[in-house]
């Protein structure tokens, strides 16, 4: 028998839009996991970094929306600087939490936030910048 | 001609990293002249390809250095750097997103070009070496520090200002102001940066592993360019000592600060317990 798989009806719209803003092919991604050993959130994460790319290019996007992943990423670049492959999977991570953004999911809640917050203005700008709509 | 960017936070919590670096490169002899009138850079580079909003605030703080007439623009805080260098970089190799830009700032009587350099007090230091050599009176003798980078001096690439994986100049210019720098495996380690506000456990187990680390490995002190960084691992540490029996947070210190102690300008405070 022959059986043909074909990635683009894999996919699906979602991935097709993450990879848009993302500028990245999930599907280059070889499964190392180098990016999830350096990562700096996964004691935190639902779902490690690789298993996101593996999700992705295997089209269960809606696992990945489920999971705190994408929003304990902190955007340190150190999967981006390492990946064998050249993927840019920060940027992915951005993509995935701008899909949710766009539908106004926020992960930060301003309104929950303790009234006096102790922080420096550089932590809240960027804070509400990655992780409120 | 360098116009100088401080960004906000050096305007406030981070005031003694905008001071200890005027008096430094004063004594360097270069003059920080600070931009007359600049915005937010933003704090975080926008990486979604469709999202060129974001990259007005960097990109009309270049405006504001090029009508200034510098063609280069300092910033010391890790992350302004990395913000307004990626956008720069941004600008230059896509001209479609750099009209768009300039075509929503129609407002602006210059028009961005992308002739501006975006760099890092360490890259003016680099070229300033036989001063520092000359200027140093109280060199850092017996005092141990472990470097720290973080995250956006570093990465990604196109924007590291050293080698991404083994840096080498914080460790190179503790060096020659007499002190001495440990080999720190977690010198390009993340603090957890803005989790600090709406996940602090993350930071709090990141600082916990890297000042432990530090400790153990007999250093006196980290030394870093981030003020971010410098929260976690400072403000964040002494939290964290009346969670964790046995934490103890360790002094940490901006680079220019070394460079003002050795420069006999002002001194490190080093008391452990009970500093500021
Ligand atoms: S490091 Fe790159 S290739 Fe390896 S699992 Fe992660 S994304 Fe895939
Ligand atoms: S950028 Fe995000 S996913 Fe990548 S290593 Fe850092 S925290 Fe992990």
């Amino acid at each position: 028998m022959y059986v043909k798989i074909d990635h683009t009806k894999v996919k699906g719209d979602l991935v097709r839009k993450i990879e848009e803003i993302s500028g990245v092919d999930v599907n280059r991604c070889y499964q190392c996991g180098k990016c999830s050993a350096g990562c700096p959130g996964a004691p935190f994460m639902d779902l490690l970094p690789s298993q996101v790319m593996h999700l992705l290019m295997t089209g269960r996007v809606d696992r990945v929306l489920e999971s705190n992943t994408h929003w304990i990423c902190a955007s340190c670049f150190t999967c981006t600087v390492r990946c064998p492959k050249d993927i840019d999977l920060a940027g992915v991570m951005e993509a995935i939490r701008q899909i949710e953004l766009r539908e106004r999911k926020d992960f930060v809640r301003v309104d929950k936030l303790p009234e006096r917050l102790n922080a420096p203005t550089i932590a809240m700008v960027s804070a509400f910048r990655k992780l409120t709509s | 001609m360098i116009g100088y960017y401080p960004g906000c936070t050096l305007k406030t919590v981070a005031s003694i990293f905008d001071r200890t670096a005027r008096e430094v490169f004063r004594e360097l002899g270069v003059e920080l002249r600070e931009l007359k009138n600049w915005n937010c850079c933003g704090t975080v580079y926008s990486l979604a390809s469709d999202d060129v909003m974001h990259q007005l605030a960097p990109v009309r703080n270049l405006i504001r250095a090029k009508e200034e007439g510098y063609t280069e623009l300092l910033t010391l805080c890790a992350m302004c750097y990395n913000t307004l260098k990626r956008a720069n970089e941004l600008v230059r190799r896509d001209p479609e997103v750099l009209s768009k830009i300039n075509d929503f700032m129609y407002l602006e009587e210059v028009k961005y070009d992308g002739s501006v350099e975006v760099i890092h007090g360490f890259e003016l230091l680099r070229e300033l070496e036989d001063k520092i050599k000359e200027k140093v009176k109280n060199p850092l003798k017996g005092l141990k520090f472990a470097p720290y980078y973080g995250c956006l001096l570093l990465r990604p690439r196109e924007v590291a200002i050293d080698d991404p994986e083994d840096p080498q100049y914080l460790s190179y210019l503790v060096e020659l102001l007499g002190g001495e720098a440990i080999d720190f495996p977690y010198a390009t380690e993340c603090c957890g940066s803005y989790h600090t506000v709406g996940a602090k456990e993350l930071v709090y187990q990141r600082t916990y592993e890297i000042v432990n680390l530090a400790r153990e490995l007999g250093a006196d002190a980290l030394v870093l360019s981030c003020p971010l960084c410098h929260f976690n691992l400072d403000a964040r540490a002494k939290e964290l000592e009346a969670e964790r029996s046995g934490f103890e947070h360790i002094p940490v210190f901006y680079f220019t600060e070394l460079l003002a102690h050795a420069f006999g300008l002002s001194e490190l405070q080093l008391k452990q317990k009970g500093t500021q």
